[in-house]
């Protein structure tokens, strides 16, 4: 295979999608994983045979993998950490008499 | 610089902190990964084709099916790892040109004919158990997305192995012939069965650093005689006997002691010379390439649809 057959089918391959389920009604959808489709109705479709052969889901998101934008693992300290010092958004924070009751 | 990502990688590691594809690790684990689990992909994918080929033969509607179900759940494991896969940067068509063009490996064991019924309860039993016994340690390993796919396959895969043992087993009860068919098949399964767990570990090169890494939990001959201690006792329920005349209770090692395994053979397979190689390699390709325009229909579908909805919209 020349580098030309491999451009072209490289550029002919289906979007990724990320898939998510919902496992039951009144939990929120979850992410399973990603496969490939031609458009929406496809990889709602093929969502359906891969992810939930054992009812494992009763909704189906579908989102193409390229509207999907992370947070870079290297930031993690400068975004997470300053929650570490703030205990005080935390109930137990709080020192109260023993005998108040409903709170 | 690069010394200290890698303290820090192997730190997370022994921690047992999952990797994520977009954290930093190092280029022989990522391609390491690209290497175990498109391979793990391509075997479920050609593991298809032995059964596939019993799918019209089944004996009853029951049987059928069951058969059609575990097939299916194959094609959906492989799209599992293909998806794990391509976190780490490898295209799906990438990894099936490697398929296809022999550069990439699949499991030997798929390189074996199934010449009778029997075969579907032997690959049940013995080649999914010796699968199940894989991957049920890969469910812990480093890498998020391998280990969350293997958790799917293995709640998946019990029943593979269950129905396989449930054909022995009223073939092993069933006639005078269909016992001999059924005590067959187990002769012919058996040692590439146990040849699945690879190489023995002073052969098996990567190990150690894979060990290290926590891609592997455990050695490949710690799993063959895990594989081989189970299997000799399921085997007494079976009726039928295991095609090793050695295999005997070893009251030292808490284990049985097995025969030889004959490792010519073994790599005369992965190399390409196994029975049916050509066969599969071709149905393969035939696949992809009498699938194109199929692919290219669907791809020109939504092209069409995505023009008429933006001149609905203007």
């Amino acid at each position: 295979m020349d580098q030309y057959e491999i451009n072209k089918t490289a550029s002919a391959e289906w979007p990724l999608w990320e898939i998510f389920i919902r496992s039951k009604q009144g939990l929120d959808h979850k992410h399973v994983g990603s496969l490939h489709a031609a458009d929406e109705q496809m990889a709602i479709e093929n969502a359906r045979d891969v992810y939930t052969r054992r009812m494992e889901g009763v909704s189906i998101w579908v989102v193409e993998s390229k509207f999907i934008h992370a947070s870079n693992p290297g930031d993690a300290a400068a975004l997470y950490d300053p929650a570490n010092d703030k205990a005080y958004r935390h109930p137990t924070f709080y020192n109260l008499p023993d005998e108040l009751k409903h709170m | 610089m690069e010394r200290n990502f890698e303290e820090v990688f192997q730190d997370k590691i022994d921690k047992e902190i999952k990797i994520e594809p977009k954290d930093w690790m190092p280029e022989k684990y990522r391609q390491t990964l690209i290497r175990q689990i498109s391979q793990h992909a391509h075997s479920e994918i050609v593991g298809m084709l032995p059964e596939g080929n019993w799918i019209t033969r089944a004996p009853n509607l029951r049987r059928k099916a069951i058969l059609l179900a575990k097939v299916q759940d194959e094609a959906g494991h492989g799209l599992y790892l293909y998806s794990a896969a391509e976190t780490l940067g490898i295209s799906r068509d990438e990894m099936y040109n490697q398929l296809h063009s022999g550069k990439a490996k699949y499991s030997s064991i798929f390189n074996y004919p199934t010449l009778t019924w029997a075969d579907m309860g032997a690959i049940g039993w013995l080649v999914d158990g010796a699968a199940i016994m894989n991957q049920v340690p890969l469910c812990r390993s480093s890498f998020g997305p391998y280990a969350r796919a293997m958790v799917r396959v293995c709640k998946e895969e019990s029943f593979h192995q269950r129905q396989g043992f449930e054909i022995l087993l009223t073939l092993s009860n069933g006639t005078e012939a269909q016992h001999r068919m059924a005590q067959d098949a187990l002769n012919r399964w058996w040692w590439p069965s146990v040849m699945m767990f690879g190489p023995k570990d002073d052969e098996s090169p990567n190990t150690i650093q894979s060990m290290r890494w926590k891609i592997k939990r455990f050695t490949n001959d710690e799993l063959r005689q895990k594989f081989i201690d189970i299997c000799t006792e399921q085997v007494k329920i079976l009726g039928l006997t295991i095609p090793d005349k050695d295999l005997k209770w070893n009251e030292v090692t808490g284990h049985y002691d097995f025969g030889t395994i004959d490792w010519d053979e073994f790599w005369q397979v992965v190399q390409g010379n196994g029975p049916c190689n050509k066969e599969r390699l071709e149905t393969r390709k035939k696949a992809w390439e009498e699938g194109a325009w199929v692919r290219e229909a669907a791809t020109a579908y939504a092209e069409k649809r995505k023009n008429r909805a933006a001149t609905k919209a203007a």
